[in-house]
């Protein structure tokens, strides 16, 4: 039991990243109909901010300013950080290849993916960077917490999974109670009839991108403070958040969450009950499943084509 | 689309033949062709029959050898000839098939990781190669539709994330095969060594010669890519190859025409598959060993870029990528040849934005002005902020750009984020500013090349690769030799 509640955790925690980014995932391709590759990329350069900022701030066992500031400076860097690289992105890769083939954009997108990560691990090195996080304040963030049974729950599990559940809460008050959100969901329903509406699709597929983007950057952090991260990290992490959108239905926000919750869930019960070796190999075969029984995921809906 | 009208429509005189759509009949002439004198060349070059090229390829490639005997060149030889047929078999899924298969070079892996078990002394089998390499083959083809199957009723991404996936896991199975409940049948990170050479009716084709490469692979590559081109190419020809391109065209038009379309799509995938495993298996018989990490999603982007640079669809186009890029990135491992190649690649940049006039006159005099004006103010500050090379290209350019003794590694990390920035601003700055610009980022860019990508030929190859990725999308997505069709709506 305590080793369940342990692993259960860590699938929160984990799975809690993973849902970050499949909304940035889900997000675009709801709007652009991408599967946007270079998505796991700008989450490395995320983390890779977040370090940047924390040796910016003094380094975390002496940092200048209260550890609950720090916390939110690095994340808030690599949030912005990262809108900034996912507008970039948008502007010069994938807006020239609007009207082209479906097949064009995916490639730039390969493109970016492989270009972001070779630049960093260019400028920084190989590798890995540990943000150290069991020295923030003496390592306090650890051992204070609460207890379940056996079970130490340490702080900065709670502040990662809450975190990442209150950024979900404003996604979603933005996407479906203010005026852009209502001009996503339309662009994401018919972008050419939002577009003959007078509906902006360019500056909505910005916003989009600074939405995606944003999340991005902060699961990066979350992620760097639980592992060390490095330069080639993005493309697996990219991989798994597009899993979990692909499992919970791509195009849908609560969609996003379960399926990241799930695939950290699975990662993280194999891993504890029977080998991380194998890991991959339970989240491609619930993939596989997915796509044989229920292709739209658990909470999309079944496209209808209209020719 | 939009930016180019069709200068000139090729359409023959005569009518299509009896019992044929002339619309399926005259599905290939509905190109752009380019007008004037080159566009006349351009059509009798492509006049000429395809298996004319074939032959002159044949001997060009088989002269090599005789004409340069290092070890060295035969070996980039035989890697290149590798990288044209797996460039092939892409272009029957990618090209051909309109599918984005990113699981490719893990059937690839396929062939070499069967070969090795099969061929070596691991399990102790070793089959004739008449017998492993047609059996591999099929094995390649068959594991190909398995893959395919679960996408078979989803569009293009499904499909792309679902062999993504196949990739990642094969790497994983790979890695971690030492431990398959308790045997080792992959060797794990350490792969498989000892992997017999190629072997025809008892006689060994030995893989070194005197100390070199020998230079019986070479050919025997050679000669594969051959019969893999000419069996591809009546593939092609046939009445699948045309169903293969009507998928491309427009799914549903061919759905709705009655083709089956699932069936289709799966062979096309599993026909790539087949020839990435046969492949595999000659790449493994030559290096004699398989390891995990041949098959990282960085070769699948490698082939990638070979087969969009040379035009996807077509397949002198897709073997002409694959020659360009590998010994593009052969060349970006020697500082001394990048360097040339850069210089090279901006002057041909930079004449062919402006043509010849006067505008190219004015960028280039500021360029180099600007150059020599940066090198004497740095180097009158500090003497080791500016080093002079000795001899030689590099000598005479030591003069022009600086590059410091030492560098402090935030210099590098600034002046590429900055170069990325300037870079993309001079894509959208249009006039003075945009000439302006130019030579400041022209030289900023040779500075960065100098001092922070070429010290680090690994990401640098990469990055370039990525680079040109982006760069074909946007400016030629049809590639050298892919035709650009006249999109009739």
């Amino acid at each position: 039991m305590d080793t369940f509640i342990q692993l259960t955790v860590d699938a929160l925690t984990l799975g809690s990243v993973y849902a970050l980014v499949a909304l940035g995932y889900s997000l675009v391709y709801g709007v652009l109909k991408l599967l946007n590759f270079a998505h796991g990329d700008v989450f490395m350069v995320g983390s890779f901010i977040g370090y940047g900022a924390l040796h910016a701030l003094g380094g975390s066992a002496s940092p200048a300013v209260p550890v609950w500031l720090l916390l939110v400076l690095i994340t808030g860097a690599a949030m912005a950080g990262c809108a900034v690289l996912g507008v970039v992105i948008e502007r010069f890769a994938y807006r020239p290849l609007r009207n082209a083939p479906r097949i064009a954009p995916l490639i730039s997108a390969l493109g970016v993916s492989f270009f972001l990560a070779n630049s960093m691990q260019l400028l920084f090195g190989a590798q890995q960077r540990d943000y150290q996080s069991y020295a923030l304040s003496g390592g306090s963030l650890y051992f204070r917490g609460f207890d379940i049974g056996a079970v130490h729950v340490p702080l900065l599990r709670i502040i990662t999974i809450v975190s990442a559940l209150v950024l979900m809460v404003v996604l979603w008050f933005l996407v479906n109670k203010t005026r852009t959100g209502k001009a996503m969901r339309a662009t994401s329903f018919d972008g050419e009839a939002a577009a003959m509406m007078g509906i902006n699709v360019d500056r909505v597929i910005v916003f989009t991108f600074i939405l995606g983007s944003a999340l991005a950057g902060a699961a990066g952090v979350m992620f760097g403070l639980r592992v060390p991260t490095f330069a080639a990290v993005g493309f697996t992490i990219g991989l798994k958040g597009f899993t979990a959108a692909v499992i919970g239905g791509i195009g849908s926000i609560p969609g996003a969450m379960v399926g990241g919750l799930l695939l950290g869930g699975a990662e993280s019960y194999t891993a504890g009950y029977w080998t991380t070796a194998w890991s991959d190999l339970v989240v491609f075969t619930i993939l596989i499943a997915f796509m044989i029984f229920r292709p739209q995921g658990l909470l999309g809906r079944a496209d209808i084509r209209k020719v | 689309m939009t930016d180019s009208t069709p200068r000139d429509l090729h359409i023959p005189a005569e009518g299509p033949a009896v019992g044929q759509d002339e619309w399926v009949a005259r599905h290939t002439e509905r190109r752009l062709v380019r007008g004037g004198r080159l566009g006349v060349v351009e059509q009798r070059l492509r006049a000429a029959p395809w298996w004319a090229w074939l032959v002159l390829f044949a001997a060009a490639a088989s002269l090599i050898p005789v004409v340069e005997s290092s070890g060295y060149v035969r070996r980039v030889g035989f890697d290149t000839v590798i990288f044209m047929l797996l460039a092939l078999g892409l272009n029957v899924v990618v090209g051909w098939g309109g599918l984005l298969d990113l699981g490719y070079i893990a059937f690839y892996g396929v062939g070499a990781y069967t070969y090795a078990i099969f061929d070596s002394d691991k399990f102790g089998m070793h089959l004739p190669t008449i017998v492993a390499v047609p059996a591999i083959t099929i094995v390649g083809a068959l594991v190909g539709l398995l893959v395919g199957l679960p996408s078979r009723r989803l569009s293009g991404d499904y499909l792309a994330i679902v062999t993504l996936f196949f990739l990642e896991l094969f790497e994983t199975v790979a890695t971690n095969g030492n431990q398959i409940f308790g045997h080792d049948i992959t060797g794990g990170a350490n792969g498989i060594l000892g992997v017999d050479p190629l072997s025809f009716f008892g006689h060994q084709l030995a893989v070194q010669h005197n100390g070199i490469f020998a230079v019986s692979y070479y050919y025997v590559a050679v000669a594969l890519f051959l019969v893999v081109f000419v069996a591809l190419r009546f593939v092609n020809l046939s009445r699948v190859g045309r169903a293969w391109r009507s998928l491309r065209e427009d799914p549903l038009a061919a759905e709705v025409m009655g083709m089956p379309v699932n069936w289709l799509k799966l062979t096309a995938f599993a026909t790539g598959a087949a020839v990435a495993a046969l492949t595999g298996t000659l790449a493994t018989a030559l290096s004699a060993s398989v390891f995990p990490l041949n098959f990282s999603p960085v070769v699948l982007i490698t082939v990638y870029a070979m087969v969009i640079l040379g035009g996807s669809g077509s397949q002198a186009g897709v073997a002409l990528g694959a020659v360009l890029v590998n010994v593009l990135l052969q060349l970006l491992q020697n500082p001394d040849q990048a360097r040339v190649l850069f210089y090279l690649l901006v002057v041909v940049g930079v004449i062919t934005a402006f043509r010849w006039s006067r505008t190219l006159a004015v960028v280039s005099a500021a360029t180099v002005a600007l150059g020599f004006a940066v090198h004497a103010v740095v180097s009158s500050i500090d003497k080791t902020w500016a080093t002079i090379g000795h001899s030689g290209f590099s000598g005479v350019l030591s003069h022009w750009v600086v590059v410091p003794g030492a560098l402090a590694p935030w210099v590098g990390q600034v002046s590429y984020g900055v170069l990325i920035a300037a870079a993309l601003a001079v894509t959208q700055l249009r006039g003075v500013p945009r000439l302006v610009a130019l030579p400041p980022t022209i030289y900023l860019a040779a500075f960065v090349w100098e001092n922070v990508m070429l010290p680090n030929p690994g990401p640098t190859r990469y990055i370039v690769l990525g680079l040109l990725l982006i760069v074909l999308m946007i400016a030629r997505p049809n590639g050298l030799l892919g035709e650009r069709r006249v999109e009739i709506v």
